[in-house]
């Protein structure tokens, strides 16, 4: 299918300049004939030039590219940076609409389970690379490779190309691997693109209706099948108006692929028309209600970002409140908060010694045959019991027993 | 550089000239190898006949002490860097040389810095015919493009005193930067508005120099109290108007990095520390003043403070956070080779447990022993790494003169020697199969530490043993490069080099370690 002249156009993607880390700038412009004039101007010139040119030329010809003039600015960007910069701006030039440059891919890390550890998932900016490359040193539970709120709009699409490649070529150790997508329609687009590289879990923004997550959930697992993947791949819905908060059990019911629920709290609190404050009362009745909504359904609940990055006891506390509420973890946009957030989600010493104490209890009456659970005088009710077995399996998956 | 230079090959396999700027050289034959062999050199015996009874040795002009000197052509001028890229002086001297007419002068600061690019001028008239001694950012393009007359020679700080005291360098007139003077040449670099805290790299000029000038922007009544440069040495004072920026010379405040990578490097090695157990109480350590240096004392200091350690002394590059160490009772000395800022330079001042050290006492390699090797551990940077655990510090990979050695090479002497390093820069791998240019042996680098990973010398079981049940990432150094080789698609290409030596790097003993090449 060839497309029509008057759409084929000179097109650029990409950044440089001084400040720019990790990123390379391409102009293309496609023409008749002459072949392929490439040229590079890179601080790794003396190391990479002739590894970039030779990448640029291989890249091009599997788009399909033949004769066109290319001009690369390269600030020290990794090799699948330059495969999307590459592939994003021969398609805006009107080329390769069907074609893909990927990257050699990474083994895939150990399949996702349903109820994971999520204490603390990191934001990456979809468009910047210099975030995504050492990322996963600093074990976040997740990373969230972002398409929505941290993308400009004119850059979306290089942000898809990207964040695929991302996925495909980037270590990020035992981190779970999310993706954000963008609103529907938009964001069933961009599951053609990313769901071929098994994410682990996709985060579905500005859900209002069940209806909207069962067409991500249908999209989702017709991808699977076409591209035969055979690894969960979970969805959470990201719920940021009244009206999502008021459907938010039925939301987290839409599909058995929910495994969380999360609130977006700047959405949230202008829908309501009120200022978002550090305590968070404004916001106390939607996030107890998403709790129960997650809980009813037997999922996690996931709190919102802080967002003051230089305050790390207001991080503290905050993340203590959210815990206390009931949520299992909570956004994250800086790697320097992972470390509070999970000291916030994880059970104290004395928590966790009062757990093992009414587990061995119980497991001793068990081995007595006995129905009744006691520690020293008190009885210990069925529930309760099993909330400390929970909390000791949690505290096992954090290290801490 | 036309005629064919002569090469041998050192106990490192490196290729290095067997003669440098006229004079023979030894190369590298291992460490603590060499034996030197003769008595120190001295300058020629003076009568107070020929000084000024009332001790005043004021004249009007740095051009007039020059001519007074009797410069000629030929000769070799010194400063020191304790100003830093705020130093005016050194190019007042050059300029009042060159004003003189004299040519063919051996320029040899203990470092130079870019605001002292002009000094290129003076090569290209041929006042200056060659500089010894660090040389960044364009003078050092300078010399590797090939275009400096004579060759340029690398040493670090011990080095250039044991050059100077051997003999090996004959300094015929020191020029000394003085923050603080009086009329008899007695000078300070602790007070005045010029500041700069130590004035150690300038010692040895005024020890073994056959002339001193002290040039100074704050004359004192005699005496100049405290006085680190012995008035006896020297023989003319000048007043200017400033000796440098202040501004340039100590940062206002020094910054630790905020990167998290670079912050995890630092939390790495002040863990490691912990858990081989040579943090403990009486223990002494010494960090540079970089990002990733500052940013360790602060997660050491924490350490410190939750297991109760105190340590004997700290070695500095002296900041704000060494400062605060002696402050907070967290050690009991500082010893103080360069002070990096207000902080720094306002506690030298104040302090007596801070104290002013010089590169003879703490890196001169030929003396009766020195501070470096009674340091538990070091921690420092480098432009790259081998497998070998051998470091560079001079070049990048391009092969493009960049930093001087300063301390770096004085303090592998160490118990612990650690670089701290991120394992790649701008997709630049920073672990290679050989550097580019030997700075320090591998046998002298224990530890490796990047954000992927901690390598340790197979060399040091005693340290492998003590870290076993660590959680640090302990990994070989082969597998760290690998993974950094993958990230960045590759092996990096070399560059290309010639075959004409533009520069030597010096040992701690004065033998030839390795040669810088001009590049195609």
């Amino acid at each position: 299918m060839s497309t029509p002249a008057e759409s084929i156009r000179a097109a650029e993607a990409g950044h440089w300049g001084k400040d720019i880390r990790s990123d390379l700038h391409v102009a293309f412009e496609p023409r008749d004939r002459g072949g392929l004039e490439i040229s590079l101007e890179s601080r790794v010139d003396l190391y990479y030039g002739d590894s970039i040119r030779a990448q640029a030329r291989q890249v091009l010809e599997t788009l399909g590219v033949k004769n066109a003039q290319v001009r690369m600015h390269d600030e020290g960007a990794l090799p699948y940076v330059i495969s999307a910069r590459l592939e994003t701006a021969v398609k805006r030039a009107g080329l390769a609409a069907d074609q893909k440059a990927l990257p050699e891919a990474m083994p895939l890390p150990n399949p996702s389970a349903k109820d994971r550890l999520r204490r603390s998932r990191l934001y990456l900016p979809g468009t910047e690379p210099k975030y995504a490359i050492n990322a996963g040193l600093h074990e976040p539970d997740a990373i969230i490779l972002d398409l929505e709120d941290s993308v400009h709009h004119a850059e979306k699409d290089a942000a898809r190309i990207l964040v695929r490649n991302t996925l495909r070529a980037v270590d990020f150790g035992a981190c779970e691997r999310m993706v954000r997508i963008n609103q529907l329609p938009l964001g069933l687009q961009e599951l053609v693109e990313i769901v071929p590289e098994s994410p682990d879990l996709i985060l579905v923004p500005k859900v209002e209706y069940a209806e909207q997550l069962g067409e991500v959930d249908r999209m989702v697992n017709e991808l699977k099948l076409r591209y035969q993947i055979n690894r969960p791949i979970w969805l959470m819905p990201i719920i940021e108006s009244a009206l999502g908060i008021e459907n938010a059990a039925p939301i987290a019911a839409a599909s058995p692929n929910v495994a969380a629920l999360t609130i977006g709290l700047e959405d949230y609190t202008a829908d309501l028309g009120v200022a978002k404050t550090s305590e968070g009362r404004e916001s106390l009745y939607a996030r107890s209600k998403l709790v129960h909504a997650a809980k009813a359904v037997g999922v996690q609940a996931i709190d919102s970002v802080f967002g003051d990055v230089g305050d790390m006891d207001g991080l503290l506390r905050w993340g203590q409140n959210s815990r206390a509420m009931g949520f299992e973890g909570m956004g994250c946009i800086h790697p320097s908060q992972i470390r509070v957030i999970h000291e916030a989600f994880a059970p104290t010493q004395a928590e966790i010694e009062k757990a093992l104490k009414i587990v061995t209890a119980f497991e001793e009456a068990q081995q007595k045959g006995l129905g009744v659970v006691s520690l020293g005088s008190k009885m210990i009710d069925p529930p309760v019991v099993h909330r400390a077995q929970k909390l000791v399996a949690r505290a096992k998956q954090m290290g801490k027993a | 550089m036309p005629e064919r230079i002569e090469l041998a090959q050192n106990a490192a396999g490196r290729m290095v000239p067997a003669m440098v700027n006229g004079k023979p050289q030894i190369p590298y034959i291992g460490v603590g190898k060499y034996q030197p062999r003769g008595r120190k050199q001295a300058p020629p015996v003076r009568s107070s006949k020929d000084y000024p009874e009332n001790g005043d040795k004021r004249v009007s002009d740095l051009e007039t002490a020059l001519r007074n000197c009797g410069l000629r052509d030929g000769m070799t001028i010194s400063n020191h860097h304790h100003l830093r890229d705020g130093d005016r002086v050194a190019l007042m001297a050059l300029e009042a040389a060159a004003r003189i007419g004299v040519k063919d002068l051996l320029w040899f600061p203990s470092a130079s810095f870019p605001s002292q690019k002009s000094a290129i001028d003076l090569m290209e008239k041929g006042v200056i015919h060659h500089i010894e001694g660090s040389m960044n950012g364009p003078l050092g393009d300078y010399c590797t493009q090939g275009k400096m007359r004579g060759m340029g020679v690398l040493r670090s700080h011990g080095g250039r005193w044991q050059a100077i005291q051997d003999g090996e360098v004959h300094v015929d007139i020191a020029v000394i930067a003085a923050p603080t003077a009086d009329a008899f040449g007695n000078a300070d670099g602790s007070h005045g508005r010029s500041a700069c805290g130590s004035l150690g790299f300038a010692l040895a000029d005024s020890m073994y120099a056959d002339h001193v000038i002290v040039v100074t922007d704050n004359l004192v009544p005699f005496p100049c109290i405290p006085w680190q440069i012995q008035g006896n040495n020297v023989d003319y004072v000048v007043e200017v108007d400033s000796i440098g920026d202040p501004a340039k010379i100590v940062s206002g405040t020094t910054q630790i990095t905020r990167s998290p990578d670079r912050l995890r490097i630092a939390e790495f090695v002040a863990s490691f520390l912990r858990e081989a157990g040579i943090m403990k109480n009486g223990f002494s350590f010494q960090a540079g003043a970089g990002g990733i240096a500052l940013a360790f004392v602060q997660y050491l200091k924490a350490m410190m403070k939750e297991d109760g350690v105190k340590a004997r002394f700290v070695r500095g590059g002296s900041t704000k956070f060494l400062v605060e160490l002696l402050n907070e009772g967290l050690t009991d000395y500082i010893l103080d080779g360069q002070t990096f800022d207000l902080a720094g330079v306002q506690s030298i001042g104040s302090d007596p447990r801070h104290v002013s050290t010089s590169p003879f006492t703490s890196y001169n390699y030929h003396g009766k022993g020195n501070f470096a090797s009674m340091v538990d551990a070091v921690v420092l940077g480098a432009t790259e790494v081998d497998v070998n655990f051998n470091g560079n510090v001079v070049t990048h990979s391009d092969g493009r003169l960049l930093h001087g050695i300063g301390g770096w090479q004085n303090c592998l002497a160490s118990g612990c020697t650690i670089l701290a390093v991120p394992s790649f820069r701008d997709r630049i791998p920073v672990i290679v199969d050989e550097v580019t240019t030997l700075t320090g042996p591998g046998e002298l680098i224990d530890v490796i530490v990047t954000e992927r990973g901690i390598a340790i010398n197979p060399r040091r079981q005693d340290l492998m043993d003590a870290t076993k049940n660590s959680k640090l990432p302990i990994r070989p150094i082969q597998d760290i490069k690998a993974e950094v080789e993958r990230i960045c698609g590759g092996k990096p290409a070399k560059p290309k080099l010639t075959d004409n030596p533009v520069a030597v790097v010096k040992w701690v003993d004065g033998t030839v370690l390795d040669t810088v090449w001009q590049i195609s």
